[in-house]
């Protein structure tokens, strides 16, 4: 694809901002989806962490194209998901964020320890395939599919197990079902994001996957809130953007992202876009 | 004919045993009263009908089919509603919204329906509002449809759930203490509510301590005590039955001697 | 040699177990997974590494030191964290949400402020030389390990059955509300068992540092992993259990990495998280109740 030249020269100059503008809000989205359903992953990174190493290993081993990697990137943490999820679900919701938790732990023990993921060296030489473009195209299409999911009665039945499951359930939701709909979907996004990732900066690690970068993600989904599928993008955006306005600020993102969390949950609990979605058709 | 049975039905909850061995069968088309002192295990019997507490043992048999081990929203979707002691609303929801989420299992719009707004979308979309505003008018809260359900009085929440409960016109509502903290004004609206609802085809079994209430509109009671069934027949033999006059007044008596103890924690019956 | 190893593991078991054991005891009572556990640990670490080294204390007197400062900012972060949520009877989630971003702010400042290096302990804390039983090779780390372990789960099986404090704690993992009924001060209780927790990862966190000789702040964040599946294969809130549980997962570690390959030990340990959570939810030993959804 051509850009006109003075988009070209944006494009260029500020590459990588706008690249981790976008996968940071898939990234978002992908929290937010499992947010909405009233529970909590702490395996977004690891879900990215396993769509950015196994698209690694289908564009740098199999050569296969970026056309066939990036949807099947979602596979491998669809997977996962599914095997964490179907026995969590049904139980309360510490149990998943437990096993998300600990999920991550171990992908990272897994990728520092195993040759082919080219231990604490990662994986380099990753193929330049991602295109601004693609990125920004797979968000839209994301918040508008969230959008309309949001509005109907998915999104009512989603609001209603975050509220009271019980009562939902009542109502002939079956909430378990949505749940691990939810996570799936959840670590779908995840993992094209991941794949994105790893296709525009050429080289992967596996503490880029870490501790750090997961709670980082549900800081960006409590700053927006997640009244509507915008709010947690425009989380992602304010953080991701601070530490390239202020300058040194990089040094504290821990702390800062940190306490955004506490200081959301404690005193901000819908978020900065307090806003709700309402879901009435006409 | 019978809608609902139980037999042998019990449920334990570390060392105690809440619901104990229940045989009960519900009318098609009747109102049917439980009734029974506090802790009687009337709250866990209709959570064991609904499936949100699992039987130790015993059985529970739903227009001709075992439901006993159905996830709680399958039993929904066989045409069984509720409403809960504590009022459960989506207080975050609009009225109108609550009521939809009654229909969730009624709308069949699927997700790629959804997604491309297909006309299927929209049809049941469209369906289930006028149904949904069709449950409101029953309950009289058309005129709230757009409010937020937590901002409602008490009484409206009340007859809030019982709309959301309504909309897919189930065959069989449970209301748990429906008049619970209502005057006798709106009690007595709310006893016209309950004729209207069984008088549209849909059996009623309800928890209720107002006895006056119970006596005015139900056609059958069972009477729980310590999670055992002590009677069952029409209200109009209540009063001659021992065992239920001793569960009641033996209640009041040691509700009285722990007033006398304990200065003024008196507790109503 | 498997004598051999099946000691090791049993050594190594005591550390995880020691560790889970407050994380269990904070759930059990307290009904939250505070994420900010891990970072007790390794202000455990941290504190006996300054009290050796810049105050020249021996690992004796160490040691408490840990613990009692560890204890102090487990209440501390309990009261600031989640005295607020508890008291508005806040969903499960939203405490373990704040104890996550908490813990991450925790231990970035602490990199901020120490460095991300490994640190040492001074060589001369302990002795070096190990003691040989009928073949076995047990080191004097070790040794303190396995000890200060007993004595601490001899110490917290005593209160517990012993004092009226652990009846009213067992009363209120049973049933806050009733507790709450009987009079017991459970925003007391509260910051008690929070200095429990604190005091046995603190501790624990001391004897990890001393028993593989490396400190840096996110130590407690890697111990986490452990400490789940400990607490899950023991049940949720069974402290039997997690005792159970975490010296079963040193030996099956010391032997994967023995038989296998060392670079598994976290693979398997978190492939029996998934399989208990697959089969057995309530944990393996049957005290926990499960909870439900
Ligand atoms: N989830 C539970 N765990 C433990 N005990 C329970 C549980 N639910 C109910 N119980 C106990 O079972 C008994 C019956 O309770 P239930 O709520 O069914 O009584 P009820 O007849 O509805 O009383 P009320 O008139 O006060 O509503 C009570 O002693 C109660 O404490
Ligand atoms: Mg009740």
């Amino acid at each position: 694809m051509t850009y006109p030249p003075w988009l070209d020269d944006f494009l260029w100059t500020y590459q990588n901002v706008i690249h981790a503008l976008g996968i940071n809000g898939l990234l978002a989205l992908s929290m937010y989806v499992v947010l909405a359903v009233g529970q909590l992953s702490l395996g977004q990174a690891a879900f990215m962490g396993l769509g950015a190493y196994s698209s690694a290993l289908m564009t740098l081993k199999l050569h296969l194209p970026f056309f066939v990697v990036l949807p099947a990137s979602c596979v491998v943490p669809a997977l996962f998901a599914l095997a964490i999820g179907v026995p969590t679900l049904r139980l309360s919701g510490v149990y998943l964020a437990i096993a998300t938790i600990g999920l991550g732990e171990v992908l990272r023990a897994i990728y520092l320890n195993l040759d082919v993921l080219g231990g604490a060296l990662g994986l380099s030489g990753i193929p330049q395939r991602t295109e601004t473009w693609m990125i920004y195209l797979l968000l839209i299409v994301a918040i508008a599919v969230l959008w309309r999911v949001g509005h109907s009665r998915i999104g009512r039945a989603m609001e209603a197990m975050r509220e009271d499951p019980n009562a939902a359930q009542v109502m002939g939701v079956n909430v378990q079902r949505y749940r691990l709909g939810a996570l799936v979907a959840s670590a779908v996004l995840a993992g094209v994001a991941g794949a994105l990732g790893a296709h525009a900066s050429n080289f992967i690690g596996p503490n880029e996957y870490g501790f750090e970068p997961a709670v980082t993600i549900l800081s960006y989904a409590l700053l927006g809130g997640i009244g509507t599928p915008f709010a947690p993008v425009l989380g992602a955006w304010i953080l991701t953007l601070l530490p390239e306005v202020l300058r040194g600020f990089s040094d504290f993102r821990g702390v800062f992202n940190g306490l955004i969390i506490v200081l959301a949950v404690l005193f901000l609990p819908n978020g900065l876009l307090a806003l709700r979605m309402k879901r009435r058709a006409a | 004919m019978t809608l609902l049975s139980t037999a042998g039905l019990t449920r334990k909850f570390a060392g105690l045993v809440a619901v104990d061995g229940v045989d009960m069968a519900v009318e098609v088309g009747s109102v049917h009263a439980v009734i029974g002192p506090n802790g009687a295990g009337k709250t866990t019997l209709f959570n064991l009908i609904s499936g949100l507490v699992e039987p130790t043992s015993g059985s529970i048999d739903f227009n001709g089919n075992d439901i006993s081990r159905l996830p709680v929203h399958a039993r929904a979707g066989l045409g069984m509603a509720r409403s809960f002691q504590n009022i459960r609303i989506f207080s975050a929801m609009t009225v109108l919204e609550n009521v939809l989420t009654g229909l969730h299992s009624t709308i069949t719009a699927g997700v790629g329906a959804i997604v491309l707004r297909l006309p299927g979308f929209h049809r049941a979309e469209k369906t289930a509002v006028e149904r949904a505003r069709m449950a409101l008018e029953l309950v009289g809260l058309s005129s709230k449809s757009e409010l937020l359900a937590g901002a409602l009085p008490y009484g409206d929440q009340r007859r809030l759930e019982i709309a959301r409960a309504m909309a897919a016109h189930p065959r069989l509502l449970l209301l748990d203490e429906p008049a619970a903290g209502m005057n006798p004004a709106e009690t007595s609206s709310l006893a016209a509510l309950v004729r209207r609802i069984r008088d549209a085809g849909t059996t009623v079994l309800l928890v209720e301590h107002d006895m006056g209430f119970v006596m005015d509109i139900s056609d059958a009671v069972t009477v729980l005590n310590f999670g055992r069934r002590i009677f069952h027949g029409p209200p109009g033999a209540i009063r001659q039955e021992p065992a239920v006059i001793e569960a009641y007044l033996g209640k009041k008596m040691a509700a009285r001697l722990a007033a006398r103890k304990d200065g003024q924690k008196a507790i109503a019956p | 040699m498997l004598s051999q190893q099946l000691v090791n593991g049993v050594l190594l078991g005591a550390t995880y177990a020691l560790f889970a054991l407050g994380f269990t005891l904070m759930f059990g009572v307290l009904r939250v997974i505070n994420l900010t556990y891990g970072f007790y640990f390794s202000a455990g670490a941290f504190i006996a590494l300054f009290a050796t080294r810049q105050w020249g204390f021996s690992i004796w007197l160490a040691l408490p030191l840990a613990a009692i400062g560890s204890g102090l900012i487990a209440v501390l972060l309990d009261w600031l964290l989640l005295t607020r949520l508890r008291a508005k009877g806040a969903p499960e989630l939203a405490s373990l949400m704040v104890t996550l971003g908490a813990v991450l702010a925790l231990y970035s400042a602490m990199t901020l402020l120490f460095g991300p290096d490994i640190r040492r302990l001074p060589p001369d804390v302990i002795g070096a030389d190990a003691l040989v039983f009928a073949g076995i090779r047990v080191t004097q780390a070790q040794f303190l390990v396995v000890g200060t372990t007993a004595v601490l789960v001899l110490a917290l099986v005593a209160l517990m059955r012993g004092t009226r404090l652990g009846v009213g704690i067992r009363a209120m993992a049973e049933r806050p509300d009733a507790a709450e009924l009987m009079g017991i001060d459970t925003a007391r209780l509260a910051a008690l068992v929070s200095f429990l927790s604190g005091f046995l990862a603190g501790a624990g966190g001391v004897l990890i540092g001393l028993n593989f000789n490396a400190i840096q702040p996110y130590m407690g964040e890697q111990m986490m992993l452990r400490g789940f599946v400990v607490i899950i294969v023991g049940g949720l809130g069974d402290l039997r259990g997690a005792l159970i549980a975490g010296l079963l997962l040193g030996v099956i570690e010391v032997l994967t990495a023995g038989y296998l390959d060392s670079g598994l030990k976290e693979a398997v340990a978190f492939a029996i998280l998934v399989a208990v959570l697959w089969t057995r939810p309530s944990g393996l030993f049957g005290q926990a109740v499960l909870r439900r959804a």
